[in-house]
């Protein structure tokens, strides 16, 4: 006799209501830095190891602040406390377009649509965050959205990590295999531009040096909610955000 | 030094050693190369040396490779290296006959620096896939430019590994590298007749960062945030060896606050991890409610931790010397308050999993290791301590404050799933009650001392919560790494894990691979 499904009932919904309804229980999302105005724009950026911050000044009203590239930010968190700190946002909608992107998907795809993960040397934080979508917490499901194996059934390519170059043909192959419209999601700071680990002998360092890329998801690692922000943005259900932010 | 009546007569009676005392706690042997097999056997087998990890250096001032074998005593907490030095290209005896787990060390070191050991049977496509990557390349070495790919390229052929089974209808059945739903990259070749697996190939590293190589000529301070990331989820553990390597070059001693709260992120991260895993297993078996209640569990931890210190997975929590930030009243207040429930809840789907018979089929006698193999590949951490080996640094060689506050060591015999499943919801359960005396008990006090940037080398090692791991680093006076050597359990264990799977039925392999909960990040770094 299995009494599973009583133990399930018992614990209750634990569902976000997300995007319908407003999240923000604590610790669903690490934040980031907010660009913003400054006195010393100088001490704020220079606390980035990656150069995520870039000091700005404005001509006509000497006005100086702090901008904010998302796609350097690996969540170090230095900017985030001390007497030079930025404000954090509590945010997570941090899916981005690129320059390259196609249109979103539509309404055909709005209730189903299908996933294909490859692993190009994320480690274990971005991984642990992209199991945790069909988590109870986040249920993917609920919103059409379905993670499938095959490139054949896919309408999203996910990625993430650095793009190692023993993953390089792994990820062209699939590209080739997904029926057409296809777009294609990099995750986390990592697949942006290689994040801490960068171009090297081992990694493309970005996965736009492969294939074409719609939608950057940064964050280290993006939490699970901007995850899906991602997603539902590939198919225009929520609107896309920006990859900088200017004081 | 207080070493064994033999194994000073050992040095003293041979003349071709020489030796020095690095620290009080570690003693090198200048060992010429032809006396390595000898002394490691010694080693093993009269002193009971475990093996730490294997390295190569090639400094700039000298003309010869360096390679230091380092052993631990876990009675005693000494540390014992051997050190050859050997000119590139040349050969060195293996001594992966006697101390099994070095067997990937060599030929990770072949792979890296084209060191050839002797008597090594499988050398060749290991780190570095011989259809993707050219020939006569060692990457590890200083001539090579590690910030772009080489010209040159590999074979192109797919690769092949030997077939073992000749039978007729035997089928070689692949695994990956993309694979399941939300899987690591790697390939797992299965040998099978039709429904047992005879052998497992494995072949990692697709994951490949190269991260010990990109890792030179960076900062120090670029090193942590290295070393925080090339396995996120054990992030805090990593972070900590570096640090403490750091700390051991810089001579200096966090405050007894920020060790305890260092211990405190890294019990968390535990029992975080153990829970991952504990999801994992129970989703292999397709028992959805059970892996619903572990992840609902992972992810409160996981918002628990990013109340604590900001980052869901502790990163930019460490810094050299202590901790960046201190935790507030309230942030400890939170932490005491929420543990116990989370306890409950992992003692209550512990109960429920052991009362499920049709789960524990599934599990139990499943990918065994037994406590032979256990030792002969060297495992580590809770895949260990489920095959019956008793061993774990935060007693064997205790760091920060874990020799005052030594935890329980849960140890099981069977070696199988059911084992390895009970080891991860023990620890979980201790490693709560330690949190929770640490936090009885905590100094007030700062969290940070001054750790100044020198030359020179260290050591340092943390139990990770898939095991030991061993973090070397070298840097010069201006902070830069000229070596940084990860010797993970990924790596450690990873190699004994083909081992468990030979006779298992084809369907339960992704069970097994789950009930061994391994990072392949971890091992590819
Ligand atoms: S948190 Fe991001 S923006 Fe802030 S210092 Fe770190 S990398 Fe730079
Ligand atoms: S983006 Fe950050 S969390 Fe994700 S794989 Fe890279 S280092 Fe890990």
């Amino acid at each position: 006799m299995s009494f599973w499904p009583y133990y399930g009932l018992k614990r209750g919904i634990s569902t976000t209501s997300w995007p319908d309804g407003e999240e923000d229980s604590v610790g669903i999302t690490p934040g980031r830095p907010r660009a913003t105005q400054s006195l010393h724009p100088e001490e704020s950026a220079a606390q980035c190891p990656t150069q995520a911050l870039r000091v700005v000044k404005q001509q006509e009203t000497s006005e100086h602040g702090v901008a904010v590239d998302f796609s350097r930010c690996i969540h170090c968190q230095r900017c985030r406390t001390g007497s030079h700190a930025l404000p954090w946002s509590r945010d997570f909608a941090w899916g981005a377009s690129t320059a390259s992107a196609q249109p979103v998907l539509g309404s055909r795809f709005s209730a189903s649509l299908h996933v294909l993960y490859i692993d190009a040397g994320a480690c274990g934080a971005c991984v642990n965050e992209v199991r945790l979508v069909d988590a109870p917490p986040y249920n993917l499901h609920r919103l059409g959205i379905f993670v499938t194996a095959t490139p054949r059934n896919a309408d999203v390519l996910l990625v993430a990590g650095p793009i190692t170059d023993a993953m390089r043909t792994a990820i062209l192959k699939a590209y080739a295999a997904m029926p057409a419209p296809k777009r294609v999601m990099g995750m986390g700071t990592c697949a942006i531009n290689g994040g801490i680990f960068g171009e090297s002998f081992a990694c493309a360092g970005g996965l736009e040096k492969i294939i074409p890329v719609d939608l950057w998801l940064p964050g280290c690692p993006p939490p699970p909610l901007a995850i899906i922000h991602g997603l539902l943005s590939l198919v225009g259900r929520v609107a896309p955000a920006s990859l900088e932010e200017q004081p | 030094m207080s070493i064994s009546i033999e194994l000073q007569t050992v040095l003293h009676s041979n003349s071709a050693l020489s030796w020095h005392e690095h620290s009080e706690q570690w003693l090198q042997i200048m060992c010429p190369a032809e006396q390595l097999p000898t002394l490691t056997r010694y080693l093993l087998e009269k002193e009971e040396a475990e093996f730490a990890t294997l390295l190569v250096e090639e400094l700039a001032d000298q003309e010869n490779l360096t390679v230091h074998y380092l052993f631990y005593l876990p009675a005693t907490g000494k540390l014992i290296e051997l050190k050859v030095a050997v000119k590139a290209g040349a050969e060195l005896p293996a001594i992966s006959d006697t101390v099994h787990a070095a067997d990937w060390h060599e030929r990770e070191a072949w792979d890296l620096y084209g060191l050839r050991f002797s008597g090594h049977p499988f050398l060749g496509d290991f780190v570095l896939h011989d259809d993707d990557w050219p020939e006569g390349i060692d990457p590890m070495r200083r001539q090579f430019d590690g910030s772009k790919r080489p010209d040159a390229h590999g074979t192109g052929a797919e690769w092949a590994p030997p077939r073992l089974l000749q039978e007729e209808g035997a089928i070689v059945f692949p695994i990956g590298p993309v694979w399941g739903d939300f899987n690591e990259s790697g390939l797992w070749l299965l040998e099978t007749p039709g429904e047992q697996i005879r052998y497992l190939h494995t072949r990692l590293f697709y994951k490949y960062r190269g991260v010990e190589k990109i890792a030179e000529g960076r900062t120090v301070d670029q090193g942590l945030l290295l070393a925080e990331r090339f396995a996120g989820a054990s992030a805090f553990a990593h972070g900590w060896a570096y640090c403490q390597a750091l700390e051991q070059i810089g001579a200096c001693q966090p405050p007894p606050r920020a060790e305890q709260l260092r211990m405190v992120f890294a019990e968390l991260e535990r029992i975080r991890h153990h829970a991952a895993n504990i999801a994992e297993i129970a989703g292999s078996t397709a028992l959805s409610v059970a892996k619903a209640l572990a992840q609902g569990i992972v992810e409160d931890l996981l918002r628990l931790s990013a109340r604590l210190c900001g980052h869901r997975y502790f990163f930019g929590v460490l810094t050299p010397g202590g901790l960046r930030e201190d935790l507030n009243t309230d942030a400890l207040e939170i932490l005491h308050n929420n543990l116990p429930a989370i306890d409950q809840r992992m003692r209550a789907l512990e109960q429920h999993l052991e009362e499920s018979s049709s789960f524990l089929d599934r599990i139990e006698e499943m990918g065994t290791l037994d406590s032979q193999m256990a030792k002969t590949y060297g495992v580590v951490g809770p895949i260990a301590r489920a095959s019956g080996r008793n061993i774990d640094l935060r007693r064997n060689l205790p760091y920060g404050q874990y020799g005052f506050l030594a935890p329980d060591v849960p140890l099981e015999e069977e070696g199988d799933g059911y084992a390895r499943l009970r080891v991860f919801f023990a620890e979980s359960r201790i490693s709560v009650k330690l949190i929770l005396d640490l936090l009885a008990f905590l100094p007030d006090g700062p969290i940070h001392s001054p750790c100044p940037v020198r030359e020179g080398h260290a050591l340092a090692w943390v139990e990770a919560p898939s095991g030991a791991t061993f973090h070397w680093l070298r840097c010069t006076a201006d902070g830069l790494i000229t070596r940084l050597r990860l010797g993970t359990p990924g790596f450690r264990n990873w190699h004994a894990f083909e081992r468990a799977i030979e006779g298992a039925a084809f369907q339960d392999f992704p069970i097994i691979l789950a009930t061994w909960g391994l990072s392949v990040a971890e091992n590819d770094r």
